[in-house]
């Protein structure tokens, strides 16, 4: 009898093609599932915002350190070193040495800034203008601020300072790049913990559609039970469920990018007054195309992940009594 | 079509619904399960769907022995029978025409295919004009007649109904038995549970009358004798095939 009736079930499925039946099988079951979100609109929602915020947070993130990485990389070129000359020194042989240095082929330019420039603008600066007055001398040395070529490589640039350390009017010679790299370092530990926090994140996704499909089977018990005693398979059953889940993670996913564009597009103002107070114009570099495309796909990963194990788990469990 | 050999079921508690039952049913017959309630109608029923298992014994049906069909081929082995419940098990949140349709749809039907069986099962009940409205707008005859065309739309050989006029008054009673009885004149085996002895007296179809999960010892009527006879005969399985 099982082989009649399946030979008769291919039998029709011959006439449209069973490849076409399959599909509409699916699509029907999907517009099913769908339908069956888009009935109770505020629930669905409720989860969708939940997965959206939840995919939305490593994706800023992630956004941020891209940002921080472009823009630190601009600094990588700030290879400008001070050269603290002796307290001695006079302005003139200051001035001499700014000009022989200035014309060497290895350096770009030296700006000097003189003892007197130095106290005024750090009375400025400091706010001890008034106590600052009282000083009979000035206590700070001329400086020379040398800009290295920009074919320099790391060694020249190493030899370069070496070089000028040991000239008889150099002081101190101060390099100002540590920093930068300090910063990559955070930027490092930064991403790494992204990393895990995005996995992490994923799990709540998979955990949030998870419980949603759950309480959804549970809602649903009879409606499987007749079905199951009608003849359904397990996968039958699943099926619907998996499209849910599916549909979750993809308007959870699709929102989560709204939420991130928007998100940049508020910041573009604040981060360009910004970079004009450096006298700089910087444009946030939002996420690429495929990042873009990667944010639903991801969420519609998880969603099925999340609605196959729920599924799985819980419709061995209902059998018709 | 169905065979019970010295079939026992016995529940967690201990409760013994059928004991060392024999009994059996050739193709093409309509045949009444009968009994107080309590009997054991309804686990003889479930053990034919599959949804008991026999304790111990054999229960055979269309040549399957049910003990040896795993989990994973009982869809497949449940699709080949048509089922028919007290409470009619419909869906209530689709309407009429997709209740009908839904074993077709499991079974892998096409959409054409499958509208014109619904509407041809739907029109055998009686019900074509109400496809479109949903379950609960309809009486309960109706409702069993929903039940009725779901459960013979994919064309069974089997037909098992467990109480089916158990809420019906005697007259939809009887419409519903006579629509049972149109399907058995086109080869459908049938098996049915009731306790309404008025109502199978008029049908005039054979009874296994059930008592505390045993046959009942026939008070006149020698026709189970014979059937059990007949039964013990048997050598295997393979006379049903
Ligand atoms: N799942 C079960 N667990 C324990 N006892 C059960 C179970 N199902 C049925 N029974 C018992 O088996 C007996 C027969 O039940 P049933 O087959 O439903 O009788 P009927 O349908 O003839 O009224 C009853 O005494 C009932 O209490
Ligand atoms: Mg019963």
């Amino acid at each position: 009898m099982a082989v009649t009736r399946n030979a008769e079930a291919t039998k029709a499925a011959k006439k449209t093609g069973p490849v076409t039946a399959w599909l509409t099988r699916h699509a029907s079951t999907a517009v099913g599932s769908l339908g069956r979100l888009v009935r109770q609109p505020a629930a669905s929602l409720m989860t969708i915002l939940v997965i959206a915020i939840t995919l939305a947070l490593p994706a800023s993130l992630h956004l941020v350190i891209k940002n921080a990485e472009v823009i630190s990389g601009g600094w990588e070129g700030a290879l400008d070193f001070s050269l603290y000359l002796k307290p001695g020194t006079s302005l003139k042989q200051a001035q001499a040495l700014a000009n022989i240095i200035g014309k060497r082929a290895d350096i770009e330019s030296v700006r000097l800034i003189t003892a007197d420039d130095a106290l005024r603008e750090f009375k400025a600066a400091s706010g001890f203008g008034d106590a600052l007055d009282h000083l009979t001398s000035n206590p700070l040395p001329h400086t020379l601020l040398v800009r290295p070529s920009s074919r320099s490589t790391d060694g020249s640039i190493s030899l370069l300072r070496e070089e000028l350390g040991n000239l008889p009017e150099t002081d101190v010679v101060q390099i100002d790049t540590e920093w930068v790299q300090r910063f990559h370092a955070i930027l490092d530990i930064l991403q790494r913990a992204g990393v895990m926090a995005a996995a992490l994140l994923g799990i709540a996704v998979i955990v949030i559609i998870g419980n949603t499909i759950r309480l959804d089977i549970q809602n649903r018990r009879e409606e499987i039970e007749v079905t199951k005693l009608i003849g359904a398979s397990n996968a039958f059953i699943r099926r619907p469920f998996l499209y849910s889940g599916l549909w979750y993670g993809l308007g959870g996913g699709l929102l989560a990018l709204a939420l991130v564009s928007y998100g940049l597009s508020a910041l573009e103002v604040p981060v360009g007054r910004l970079a004009g107070l450096y006298g700089n114009s910087y444009q946030l570099i939002s996420l690429s195309l495929k990042e873009s495309a990667s944010i639903p796909a991801i969420g519609m990963f998880l969603g099925l992940a999340g609605s196959w194990t729920a599924a799985t788990r819980h419709m061995r469990r209902i059998e018709p009594r | 079509m169905i065979l019970f050999k010295d079939v026992t079921k016995r529940f967690p508690g201990g409760y013994e619904a059928i004991r060392g039952l024999d009994m059996s049913v050739d193709k093409g017959e309509m045949v009444f399960v009968t009994g107080h309630s309590g009997a054991g109608k309804s686990t003889l029923l479930r053990l034919i769907a599959c949804i008991e298992r026999p304790t111990s014994g054999q229960v055979i049906i269309n040549g399957q022995n049910t003990s040896r069909v795993g989990r994973s081929r009982i869809p497949a082995y449940r699709r080949q029978i048509g089922m028919v419940f007290q409470d009619h098990k419909l869906l209530y949140d689709r309407p009429v025409f997709d209740n009908v349709a839904l074993p077709l749809i499991i079974a892998g039907f096409g959409h054409r295919e499958a509208g014109r069986r619904v509407r041809a099962a739907l029109d055998q009940v009686g019900l074509l004009k109400k496809e479109k409205q949903r379950p609960e707008t309809l009486s309960t005859g109706e409702q069993q007649r929903v039940g009725i065309a779901r459960a013979i739309v994919s064309r069974p050989r089997l037909l098992i109904a467990d109480e089916p006029t158990g809420n019906l008054d005697p007259d939809l009673s009887f419409e519903v038995m006579r629509i049972f009885r149109r399907f058995n004149e086109v080869g459908v085996t049938v098996l049915i549970a009731s306790h309404d002895l008025s109502l199978i007296d008029r049908l005039g179809c054979r009874q296994i009358p059930l008592e505390n999960g045993r046959l009942q010892v026939p008070k006149e009527d020698t026709a189970v004798d014979d059937y059990i006879a007949d039964a013990d005969t048997i050598s295997g399985p393979e006379k049903w095939l």
